[in-house]
C-alpha cells in the first residue's frame, strides 16, 4: 500500500471514531491502533490476574463463613475479567502464549497496586473500597471505548464491580464499629491503601505522554487529574461515615472550585514501584512464574486425552 | 491448533454463545481456551455464566467460523441498499386505505 493509500484509510478510521462507530477486529486499522490496544488490553488483563493474589492471600483466613465465600467469589470474579481481557486481547492477532510470557518475562506491565502487601485482614477491606473503587472509575468510560471487543469486555467487567466495592466498604463498615483494636486495624489498612489507590490514576496530566491519543480513541474520556480529583471528592464521604481519617494532612474542602484539595503525591514511590522495586514485586511476578509451570503438566495431560477421545471417536465410526 | 516453545499443542480457542432465557436466541459472549468441547462447556459455564447469564451455551472451535472480510462489505452489503422496493413504504398508496 502506498503512503497515500494508508494516509487516505487512516481519515477514514479516525472519523469512524470521531462518529462513535466501533472498530471490530476485522476491520483495517493503523498499526499504532493496533500496538496501541494489544499494550493497554493486556496489561489490563494482567492486573486483573495478578490482582487476585493479594486478596487471594486471605481466602484460608477469612474470619467468617459469609466474607470466605464473598472473598472466593470475588477472586473468582478477578480471574473472570483477566479472561475477557485476555480473549478480546486476542482478537488483534496475538496469541495467549505470547501474552502470558511477556508477564512472565517482565517485559508487560501489570498495576502497580498488587505489588502492596496484604497484612491484615482489614485490606481486604480497604482494597475492595478504595482499590476496586479506583478501578470502576477507570473503568466505567472504558465501556465505550472505539474497539468493539474491549468496549463488550469492560460492560461485563463494569456490571461486576459494584458488588467488590460493596463488599470491601462492608467489611470496613464492621471493623470500624467494632473494638478499638479492630477499628485500628481498619485505620491502618487506610492508611497504607490511601496513597497507592491515589497513584492507580497514572502520572499527573502534565507528565502523562500519550493522553491526547488516547482521548482520540476513546481509550481515554477524562484525564489522570480529573479522574484521580473524582475518586478523592467521592471517597472522603464515605470514610467519614466510616469514622475514619484519610492519611493527608492537606485534604479539605475547596468551596471556590467545588473539589477536595490534597496534598501531595510521592511520584518517586510509583516510579519505584513500576520499576520493580515494590515490596512484592519479586514474589508476585514469581508466584505467576510458578502457577504457570506448575500447571503445564495437567495443560498436557488435557490436550493428550482430548486428542485419545478425538481418535477413538474417528476409529468408532469407522 | 498453535504450538507453543516446546512444540506441545496449546489449548485451542472457542467462540462462546449463549441463551440468556428461553425466546431468545444464542448470542455471543466471547471466547476461551479447552482442550475439548465437553471443557470447553465447563469453563464457558465458569467464565461466562456465574450470575444466571444463561440457560443453554453453545461452544464452537473458532477455526471452524468463516468469516466476511470487512474488505468486500461493498459487493455483500450494497446491492441490499439499492433495492428500495423491498421496503414496504416505495408502494404508494391512497390514505384511505386503512390497516395496510
Ligand atoms: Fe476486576
Ligand atoms: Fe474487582
Amino acid at each position: 500500500m502506498s503512503e497515500k493509500e494508508i494516509k487516505n484509510l487512516e481519515a477514514i478510521f479516525e472519523a469512524k471514531i470521531a462518529r462513535d462507530e466501533k472498530i471490530e477486529p476485522k476491520d483495517w486499522m493503523p498499526e499504532k491502533y493496533r500496538k496501541t490496544h494489544i499494550r493497554q488490553m493486556s496489561q489490563h488483563a494482567h492486573s486483573e490476574i495478578v490482582g487476585m493474589l493479594p486478596e487471594g492471600n486471605w481466602i484460608t483466613r477469612a474470619p467468617s463463613l459469609r466474607r470466605k465465600v464473598a472473598l472466593l467469589a470475588k477472586v473468582q470474579d478477578e480471574a473472570g475479567h483477566g479472561l475477557y481481557l485476555y480473549s478480546a486481547t486476542e482478537t488483534l492477532g496475538i496469541s495467549r502464549e505470547e501474552l502470558y510470557e511477556q508477564l512472565h518475562s517482565g517485559k508487560a506491565k501489570y498495576s502497580s497496586i498488587f505489588n502492596y502487601p496484604t497484612i491484615t485482614w482489614a485490606d481486604i477491606g480497604a482494597i475492595g473500597w478504595l482499590v476496586d473503587g479506583a478501578a470502576i472509575i477507570n473503568q466505567v468510560p472504558l465501556c465505550s471505548t472505539s474497539f468493539g471487543p474491549y468496549a463488550r469486555a469492560m460492560v461485563r467487567v463494569c456490571k461486576e464491580e459494584s458488588f467488590h466495592q460493596r463488599q470491601g466498604y462492608e467489611i470496613m463498615l464492621t471493623l470500624a464499629n467494632g473494638t478499638p483494636e479492630q477499628k485500628e486495624m481498619a485505620q491502618d489498612a487506610l492508611n497504607r491503601w490511601w496513597w497507592p489507590s491515589l497513584m492507580m490514576f497514572g502520572p499527573t496530566d502534565d507528565m502523562s505522554t500519550h493522553t491526547e491519543q488516547s482521548m482520540k480513541w476513546k481509550l481515554k474520556r477524562k484525564t489522570n487529574d480529573e479522574l484521580r480529583q473524582q475518586f478523592i471528592d467521592q471517597t472522603v464521604p464515605q470514610a467519614n461515615i466510616l469514622g475514619l481519617s484519610i492519611p493527608d494532612s492537606d485534604l479539605k474542602w475547596n468551596e471556590e472550585r467545588g473539589h477536595y484539595d490534597f496534598g501531595p503525591i510521592n511520584w518517586d514511590e510509583f516510579w519505584q514501584v513500576v520499576k520493580g522495586h515494590g515490596p512484592c514485586n519479586k514474589e508476585r511476578l514469581q508466584t505467576r512464574v510458578d502457577a504457570w509451570e506448575e500447571g503445564e503438566w495437567v495443560r498436557d495431560a488435557a490436550m493428550a486425552y482430548a486428542e485419545k477421545k478425538a481418535e477413538r471417536k474417528v476409529k468408532q465410526a469407522g | 491448533m498453535s504450538e507453543n516453545k516446546n512444540n506441545k499443542k496449546n489449548w485451542p480457542l472457542w467462540e462462546v454463545f449463549v441463551r440468556s432465557k428461553n425466546g431468545l436466541e444464542h448470542r455471543h459472549f466471547g471466547s476461551l481456551h479447552a482442550a475439548d468441547a465437553e471443557m470447553a462447556l465447563e469453563n464457558a459455564r465458569d467464565v461466562y455464566t456465574r450470575r444466571n447469564e444463561g440457560v443453554s451455551i453453545w461452544v464452537v472451535e473458532s477455526k471452524n467460523i468463516t468469516a466476511s472480510n470487512p474488505k468486500d462489505n461493498g459487493e455483500l452489503f450494497e446491492p441490499a441498499t439499492d433495492k428500495v422496493y423491498r421496503h414496504p413504504t416505495f408502494y404508494d398508496l391512497p390514505d384511505e386505505v386503512k390497516h395496510m
